[in-house]
């Protein structure tokens, strides 16, 4: 804990709104009973993440993993809370600042098909945001390019084409030379190995880790993979419902989960095994965040779940250093 | 079940030699190109393979969906030794959904947005069988209780669109278990699904499977999914069947460099923090695909036997690989399979 964290979360919440069409403020005026619907995505997430750190956040869909995510990397504002980079908060900031700040954290997005223009040749897509940023001009970007390519495993003769024309794979590494084009320190990676297959999944991880000693670079890898979360990460952060649950080092967590959530996802990560198993699944699903349940999110699926889980919203307590839980349980 | 004993019973579905090939402009995609394999009522087996290999188009084929410029050129599909590729539609038809049913990846995709749950169920059974509605919606209620719907009463009266993914996907596996078919047809069942609703599915299916002695073929491109769930695995890549075998030996000790590159390129059969073991190269295209063996211009055991096409071997009971130089294996091996 000597270094100052590099990207950090206070106190980050996002909650979506959704106002009540024309027929149900009818219906409301009308005496019915017509609210508005809030999904609460994100509910106040702390969040300190050092340089040079990979941090693994890990849920399942609907916990809102993106949206924090999202949120860090500027492409949505939080409803409360905020984002400090290097320690100052980034709304604050101002001018070359505030510039500075966006461009050192990057995101790259799940779906390489949906998430580069169609319109656009390689060149443009990588080269356009540097050129606009200063970072290179224009007549020295189509070097530039090529170096980025280069970097990232691509052949620098096809800067002509159209996204179109690559495998998916490919199009990964065309949706990460365009994020490091910008020099970032900080990336944010929404399951970013997810559409891809089996084999081309370690050639991208690998290029992650290839990237990370080359670039200096700290990384939020979003996953719901968890075997990919314990190769690549130092440190896991899980969340349910819009809440963190359990925060601890990669190898403290894959050793011996404390919140019950927790050991129930990791029971179920499919692994290659010689045997047939038997499954002992968590019953239920993941409740509607538009209606959660109360107190701790988890109470309704948890096998240990006691009276006071019901009506008390767990903090997140150190439990071990470096190691944080939010479970009744562990106040004995 | 365990596949050792194949001789004594019949299998419920064996193909052998599937070709089913695609007429386009661009040229002909061999997507399934001589496939062999069978299963035993109640057996699971794993199809493993990656987008593009023919293991959707393997399923597609033994149900007799294959639809223009797609059409199987050669090789039988026998069910309980009946032959499937020269059946009528009419005969095709009243197999499909009553003997031999299809789970897809997507539940939306297979469930109609505008009728109930119940009609939809209720349909299935009728199509097939001469039953009173209230016994329908008798089989139905058990159908849906039995794949772990908690209420299923009530859940008869909803649509695809008030269920989670994961309850679409049980309402999807119980429709295709309605009428208690002998073989299931599984494509990527749980590729769309959490982990924890993953798991649920797959211990739903296992014991499903178990119970009813239904013969089932799960598509995946997860062999972590498949090796927890399957008797037997087959692994295919580009088209054709490169590997078989018990899933025990076949994860254990794969023999065909694709199996074990696929097998080491996962993430906790490495040392944590290092690199990955990767497949080098990508998927080669159907219509142009590498002469000889497909994988050769990515495998690091490649040979120069390896410009002609690999057969198919037999290394123990029940194992199979298509390779001039398994690994593991001694090299004279090669020499005599070389021409």
């Amino acid at each position: 804990m000597s270094a100052e964290p590099l990207v950090s979360a206070r106190g980050l919440s996002k909650r979506f709104v959704k106002k009540p069409d024309l027929a149900g403020r009818l219906a409301g005026h009308l005496g019915a009973d017509v609210r508005e619907e809030t999904v609460h995505a994100v509910d106040h997430v702390d969040l300190d993440i050092k340089k040079g750190e990979v941090v693994g956040l890990v849920g399942e869909s609907g916990c809102g993993k993106s949206t924090l995510g999202r949120m860090i990397a500027g492409l949505l504002s939080p409803t409360e809370g905020e984002v400090q980079f290097k320690g100052k908060p980034r709304d604050k900031l101002s001018g070359a600042d505030a510039r500075a700040a966006r461009l050192a954290i990057q995101m790259i997005f799940q779906d390489p098909y949906a998430s580069l223009n169609p319109r656009a040749r390689v060149e443009a897509i990588v080269g356009e945001a540097p050129v606009v940023h200063g970072i290179t001009t224009r007549s020295a970007m189509p070097a530039y390019v090529d170096d980025m390519m280069r970097r990232v495993g691509l052949d620098p003769d096809l800067k002509r084409r159209y996204p179109h024309q690559f495998s998916g794979g490919q199009r990964s590494r065309i949706g990460i030379a365009r994020a490091l084009a910008v020099n970032p320190e900080f990336l944010v990676c929404d399951e970013a190995i997810a559409a891809l297959d089996v084999s081309i999944q370690a050639q991208i991880i690998n290029l992650f880790m290839d990237l990370r000693t080359e670039f200096d670079l700290t990384y939020l890898f979003i996953s719901h993979d968890l075997g990919v979360v314990q190769h690549i990460t130092d440190r896991v952060v899980i969340m349910y419902l819009g809440r963190v649950v359990e925060t601890a080092s990669t190898e403290e967590l894959f050793d011996g989960p404390n919140h019950p959530y927790a050991q129930a996802l990791l029971a179920e990560v499919p692994r290659i095994s010689t045997e047939k198993r038997s499954f002992h699944p968590i019953k239920g699903e993941i409740p509607s965040p538009l209606n959660p349940p109360s107190g701790c999110h988890f109470h309704p699926r948890c096998p240990r779940a006691f009276g006071r889980c019901r009506n008390e919203v767990p903090v997140l307590k150190e439990i071990a250093p470096g190691r944080y839980s939010a479970c009744h349980l562990n106040d004995g | 079940m365990s596949g050792s004993d194949q001789a004594a019973i019949e299998p419920t579905l064996a193909v052998s030699g599937l070709k089913t090939h695609f007429f386009t402009k661009a040229g002909v995609v061999k997507a399934v190109d001589g496939v062999s394999l069978h299963v035993n009522p109640g057996e699971i087996l794993g199809l493993v393979g990656e987008s593009g290999s023919g293991k959707s188009i393997t399923g597609f084929s033994i149900l007799g969906l294959i639809d223009a410029p797609g059409r199987i050129v050669e090789g039988s599909i026998r069910y309980k030794g009946r032959e499937l590729t020269t059946s009528s539609d009419e005969e095709l038809r009243s197999l499909r959904g009553d003997r031999i049913a299809m789970i897809f990846q997507d539940p939306m995709m297979t469930l109609n947005p505008v009728l109930r749950i119940d009609t939809q169920m209720i349909e299935t059974v009728h199509v097939h069988h001469r039953v009173s509605k209230a016994e329908a919606l008798e089989r139905a209620r058990a159908a849906l209780a039995e794949v772990g719907i908690p209420s299923p009463e009530s859940r008869l009266k909803n649509y695809p669109h008030e269920l989670s993914g994961g309850m679409r996907q049980r309402v999807a596996i119980a429709i295709a278990f309605i009428n208690k078919p002998d073989l299931i047809i599984a494509d990527e069942p749980t590729t769309a699904l959490d982990v924890t609703i993953q798991a649920q599915i797959l211990a739903e299916a296992q014991a499903l499977c178990a119970r009813t002695g239904t013969a089932m073929i799960w598509i995946t491109h997860d062999l972590a999914v498949v090796s927890s769930l399957a008797d037997r695995i087959a692994v295919m890549y580009a088209g054709r069947i490169v590997e078989t075998g018990r899933t025990a030996d076949v994860v254990s000790a794969p023999r065909h460099p694709y199996t074990q590159g696929l097998i080491n390129s996962v993430p906790s059969h490495n040392v944590r923090g290092s690199r990955l073991n990767q497949i080098p190269g990508m998927t080669p295209s159907l219509i142009n695909l590498p002469k000889g063996c497909a994988f050769r211009t990515r495998c690091p055991q490649a040979i120069d036997a390896c410009l002609e096409p690999p057969p198919i071997r037999e290394i123990g009971p029940g194992r199979e690989v298509r390779c001039f130089n398994p690994v593991g294996v001694a090299r004279p091996a090669t020499a005599e399979a070389a021409p």
